[in-house]
């Protein structure tokens, strides 16, 4: 692996309350690049990317230890801007989750949040090129002040993506982002985060063996909370070191 | 063997749907009852004199004026302790509070607070507004009790209206770099909103109605003049109405501006009702969810 890492999880340790949920993870996403991680139910993997942008934080007696880098610095800590982070920091859910306002409106959201709305002309400019960039602009260009809850379900998801592209973050975290819709959307949306390694670093959490064949460079296989193999994604797939992932991912368990 | 047991399943259908049915004719029954027998005995008195002038020849004539604008001013008093203190509790309690057993104890006892009885609320109302608060009895006392006795329901609306947001706004929000305020502020409360207002004005109501918590607080038995000040004394529908039915001299004289007052309370509180439904609808439109 190329050492340009843009996120590394050092010796991470997770608790809901007395249950310890991910175990000494060591974890380092490249930068550019897409890493997976896939497991079977209940393995953490949601937990583990959760931590990256601090959104356990909101989950009442959780308790995490060991640090994790972003761009060498930690982001553990009373001391860090937690909101800062969150918008470096992207997240796209599990289930599409618009707001229940115009498509305009849930693109503009966080930039009129962060103080970043400008005049009106930017704002048409900022959603125009995140809705392209999310690849839906095509298909919502004539009704962007229609509520969103108005688009199919694979189109909620690619704008929630949207959404999340146009605070400008440098990471984009992926909650199986795609277990909440059908497979010609699922598609779509694997086209779409191959395209956005280009700029961003991308984090997904899937349940979905094949998908993370196609998308991701890296991929990190946990059970019960650990780190059973972590490798570039060809080398998982086709040369396991380990004998459960090669048992997971040939689909004797999970 | 199977046909029996079909016509068996259907008529113990067909039994459970006309007990339900008439659980609820039922109820419709009595309130049909006692809005005919009001309306019909109580439209005779109402006049243009009757809504505009004050009572006169110890209340056997001239109108309710004074009743009318004492209870919307001890409304507004109430609103304005109730609405702003229910809805900052609320939020607290489902967005930032613990979720702890403090914070369970706190909300058990809310939900008892609105079982007590108003006449308990008066009595506090006395001691902590009129006597140590020194306000007297005065529109200012009354209001503030009944905006103690509306806070349990205000809070409980709201913090039930809350809870209807789903989590995934607030995740959302916060995921795109909101604060939690903003996150609330802005994803929260425009959706809670139309539930709260609804609940709020249902307890506003409720408290417009009430007669026990100002019977000592503020309220007089007659007052020729209007209330000049919060520190007055005031007329209220609702007392002026418990005096004439059953404190009056002649009872039998007073009857029909008795049931003229009880309409003119209860179109007044169903108003108020009716106006929180208006509202209630307008503020979804303008949010639809789907």
């Amino acid at each position: 692996m190329s050492t340009q890492f843009k996120i590394e999880a050092k010796n991470l340790d997770f608790f809901y309350g007395p249950k310890h949920a991910l175990k000494n993870l060591n974890i380092a996403c490249r930068e550019k690049k897409v890493t997976a991680i896939i497991g079977p139910s209940g393995c953490g993997k949601s937990t583990f990317i959760r931590t990256l942008n601090r959104m356990n934080d909101v989950v009442p007696g959780t308790r995490v230890a060991g640090d994790i880098l972003v761009d060498g610095a930690s982001i553990l800590g009373p001391r860090v801007d937690v909101v800062e982070l969150r918008k470096r920091i992207g997240m796209v859910f599990q289930k599409p989750n618009p707001f229940p306002k115009s498509i305009f409106d849930n693109i503009a959201y966080g930039l009129r949040i962060n103080g970043m709305a400008g005049s009106r002309d930017y704002l048409e400019e900022v959603v125009e090129k995140s809705l392209r960039e999310a690849a839906l602009w095509d298909e919502v260009k004539d009704r962007l002040k229609d509520n969103a809850f108005a688009l199919s379900g694979g189109q909620q998801q690619r704008l929630c993506i949207a959404r999340a592209l146009a605070v400008e973050p440098e990471v984009i975290l992926f909650d199986e982002p795609c277990s909440a819709i059908d497979p010609i959307a699922t598609a779509k949306i694997e086209d779409l985060i191959s395209r956005l390694k280009k700029t961003y670093t991308v984090v997904i959490v899937t349940h979905n063996m094949q998908q993370a064949a196609r998308v991701s460079d890296d991929t990190a296989f946990l059970m019960l909370g650990e780190l059973i193999e972590f490798d570039e994604t060809k080398t998982i797939f086709t040369a396991p070191a380990n004998k459960m992932t090669e048992d997971y991912i040939t689909g004797r368990f999970g | 063997m199977k046909a029996r047991l079909q016509t068996k399943k259907a008529f113990a259908q067909a039994l459970g749907f006309f007990g339900l049915r008439a659980a609820l004719g039922l109820v419709l029954l009595v309130l049909v009852f006692i809005l005919a027998d009001i309306g019909t005995k109580g439209a005779g008195s109402i006049t243009w004199e009757f809504l505009s002038k004050p009572p006169r020849r110890g209340m056997t004539e001239g109108g309710i004026f004074p009743a009318i604008y004492g209870t919307l001013l001890v409304t507004f008093i109430t609103a304005v302790l109730a609405v702003p203190l229910g809805m900052g509790a609320a939020i607290y309690l489902n967005e930032y509070a613990p979720k702890n057993r403090l914070t369970r104890l706190i909300r058990l006892s809310i939900r008892n607070l609105s079982g007590v009885p108003s006449i308990v609320y008066g009595l506090f109302g006395v001691i902590l507004f009129v006597n140590i608060f020194k306000f007297g009895t005065s529109v200012l006392s009354a209001g503030l009790t009944l905006g103690l006795l509306t806070l349990p329901w205000t809070i409980t609306a709201s913090e039930e209206a809350l809870k209807t947001v789903p989590n995934s706004y607030r995740e959302g929000a916060l995921a795109l770099g909101a604060s939690k305020w903003q996150s609330i502020r802005t994803n929260v409360l425009p959706y809670a909103l139309p539930g709260m207002l609804t609940g709020t004005v249902l307890g506003l109501a409720r408290a417009a109605g009430e007669t026990a918590p100002i019977m000592f607080t503020g309220a007089a038995f007659a007052l020729p003049i209007l209330p000049q000040s919060v520190k007055d004394q005031f007329m209220a529908l609702p007392y002026h109405l418990y005096i004439m039915a059953t404190q009056h001299h002649d009872i039998a004289k007073v009857r029909p501006l008795a049931y003229g007052t009880a309409l003119v309370l209860i179109v007044l509180v169903l108003g108020l009702n009716l106006g929180a439904v208006v509202l209630r609808y307008r503020l979804r439109r303008r949010h639809k969810r789907y």
